[in-house]
């Protein structure tokens, strides 16, 4: 009997999902893979839902316990828990329709949407560092903006994860504080070219080789990014005096515009009578 | 610091500030009391209106506009009762007026806590 090429990439296709027999799951494709394991699109045949099951080897069933402790609007919560036919662990999660934060910035965001989404990422980063939880792997390819605007941050790891280049501290052991250096990496990421100097000095703060010479918790790195973004002056910069009388000027400029307008009348009320 | 009392602070040293500048007027010498006197009462009443309105609306725009409104009614009947050589010095007393109440009704809705709940202006 001849297959035709559409019946044989099926049956490839479905030779390359895992058994998920005696689940309630239907597995429809692959989306993400990574060093922990790998991530489906499925359906939950009993809620008639789409959901994201992630499957990986059995020793690593810590991370679903781990993730499912954490309940946060910015982390992935988690569904269920189980085990495959093979002996290896899956657990099932809400399914994020939206892209991964290195895709998203290839659409330009403001700077202020950019400072969103590090905001939001590092609010969950502080809220599972309270729970003794620490990340890891902080990364673009790590963090999702949803379809609505919401932030997701994924993959939260376990001790086998050693990190990504250029967003992973040099300390070992990995602790908070390298998630702090891992936070300061994302910001300078996501900062266009012509980024403010006080961000970039808020970001190279937080990448600083010694973890004691890093902000003490994530908690007052967004701090100083909303310092920022209210005009104030920021921790992690001396900043130069011309800097500082135009930040003054941008904050203060109905202010200035009055008192310039007051002055203006004064100085016309003053030649009118000398005429 | 209610709004109220920062009004009637911020009325009364800009508008004290605004009569010192009589000073540049050699003729007016003689009055400077009257007219520092002057006008810090109608700066601070200017502020103290300013002030009631900052509890109630909030709103940058709308109280610069309120203060130079009330600036601009307060100053011409300050000079309404006033004669110099013989006339009503409004453009002279109003135009400040109208400045002045503009950054009194600016500063009311920044300094100051609203000691009732505020209602956000559209």
């Amino acid at each position: 009997m001849d297959l035709s090429d559409s019946v044989l990439d099926h049956l490839r296709h479905m030779a390359a999902l895992p058994d998920v027999s005696g689940t309630r799951y239907e597995l429809e494709r692959e989306i993400g893979r990574g060093g922990m394991g790998v991530v489906y699109a499925a359906r939950d045949r009993d809620l008639d839902r789409r959901v994201a099951l992630k499957v990986m080897e059995a020793e690593l069933a810590g991370e679903a316990r781990l993730i499912a402790r954490l309940e946060h609007p910015s982390i992935v919560p988690i569904h269920e828990t189980g085990r495959l036919p093979d002996g290896r662990v899956f657990y099932a999660m809400k399914l994020v329709v939206g892209v991964r934060l290195d895709h998203y910035l290839a659409r330009s965001p403001s700077l202020a949407e950019r400072l969103r989404v590090i905001r939001r990422a590092g609010e969950a980063l502080a809220y599972a560092h309270t729970t003794g939880v620490i990340h890891r792997d902080l990364k673009p390819q790590n963090v999702m903006v949803g379809e609505f605007g919401e932030v997701y941050v994924m993959d939260w790891g376990v001790e086998a994860v050693a990190g990504t280049p250029g967003f992973r501290a040099p300390e070992t052991p990995l602790d908070r504080r390298s998630d702090i250096y891992a936070l300061g990496a994302l910001l300078e990421f996501v900062l266009p070219a012509d980024g403010p100097p006080a961000l970039r000095a808020v970001a190279a703060k937080a990448r600083r080789p010694d973890p004691a010479d890093r902000y003490p918790d994530v908690g007052a790195l967004l701090a100083d990014i909303e310092r920022f973004q209210e005009g104030l002056a920021v921790e992690a910069w001396a900043e130069p005096w011309r800097h500082r009388l135009v930040r003054f000027a941008a904050r203060n400029a109905v202010l200035l515009w009055l008192l310039a307008a007051y002055a203006g009348v004064k100085l016309v009320l003053f030649f009118l009578r000398n005429l | 610091m209610n709004k109220i009392l920062a009004g009637s602070i911020c009325g009364l040293v800009l508008g004290a500030m605004d009569g010192a500048t009589a000073w540049f007027y050699p003729e007016t010498h003689s009055m400077m009391g009257a007219i520092m006197v002057g006008s810090s009462v109608k700066g601070m009443v200017v502020g103290i209106l300013c002030g009631w309105f900052a509890r109630k609306v909030q709103s940058t725009g709308w109280g610069i506009v309120m203060g130079a409104g009330l600036g601009l009614v307060f100053a011409f009947l300050v000079a309404a009762m006033d004669t110099v050589n013989g006339r009503h010095p409004y453009l002279e007393i109003m135009m400040p007026g109208f400045a002045v109440g503009a950054i009194t009704g600016f500063l009311t809705q920044r300094v100051g806590t609203s000691g009732s709940p505020v209602r956000p202006a559209h």
